[in-house]
């Protein structure tokens, strides 16, 4: 629980802090790449290391690659959504989650397992 | 166009729209790490990558805009969503700088100093999705 609660802190904070750098810059499309910023990442590696040691994190650095084309995925589909249907932004970004759900699962069958 | 500052979104943003952030990553990373004693690290990573803030961030940004134009008295909306397209797509260049920091992680991290890799992969995150963005804008 307590460690639960040390990974909260840490995870909220980096989000928070890669999220305030995307905030102050622009253009858009360049404050956008901090969307997909490493900071969950950070935060969960640097407390496997300590706590599962170093192979045990570079197994989740290999499954992470198949959750970032995932999320390329993801991304890719909501802006074109967005930009030719122009629905609201929460509504699109959240219906299109199963896309980055199904091609994570898909990829984990296919090269993860 | 270049890159720059940008202060408006800031003055804009509300200490809830922080907290909102700070929330579901907080969240995120916990449960990742549920997941991780429950799954083992192969699940585990995949959340790595999970779009967590993605749909708080291009929700904000859309508000943003539309208060933008509504202060001059345009309606807002079809710009704003616009504006969360073009973040999305800033979003998705991004990702690539994403694969890096994993390959980077699985291949060297076993045998090298982790604070060396950790800091080298944030690096090559930085860079390949800045060269990506900046490769899509001179294509497009």
């Amino acid at each position: 629980m307590k460690q639960l609660l040390f990974r909260f802190l840490i995870g909220g904070t980096l989000v928070s802090v890669f999220a305030l750098i995307g905030d102050l810059l622009r253009p858009k499309s360049f404050a956008g790449l901090f969307g997909a910023a490493p900071s969950i990442a950070l935060a969960t590696l640097a407390l496997t290391i300590a706590t599962q040691g170093k192979q045990y994190a570079a197994l989740e650095g290999r499954s992470m690659i198949a959750g970032a084309i995932a999320f390329f995925l993801y991304a890719s589909i909501v802006s074109n959504v967005l930009m030719r249907y122009k629905p609201p932004a929460l509504a699109a970004t959240l219906a299109l989650i199963p896309v980055w759900f199904a091609t994570a699962y898909g990829l984990w069958l296919v090269w993860l397992r | 166009m270049r890159i720059g500052l940008d202060m408006s979104s800031i003055e804009a943003s509300r200490w809830s729209d922080y907290g909102l952030r700070f929330l579901f990553g907080g969240v995120v990373t916990a449960v990742t790490g549920w997941i991780a004693t429950r799954y083992g690290p192969v699940v585990a990573g995949v959340f790595l990558a999970f779009p967590a803030i993605f749909p708080a961030g291009a929700t904000l940004i859309e508000k943003h805009e539309q208060q933008k134009k509504a202060k001059a008295g345009l309606d807002g909306r079809q710009r704003g969503r616009a504006v969360a397209s073009i973040d999305a797509a800033g979003a998705a260049t991004g990702t690539l700088g994403l694969i890096a920091f994993g390959v980077l992680v699985w291949r060297f991290l076993p045998s090298h100093s982790s604070l060396l890799i950790l800091a080298a992969a944030a690096v090559a995150w930085l860079a390949i999705a800045m060269l990506a963005w900046w490769i899509r804008k001179r294509l497009w």
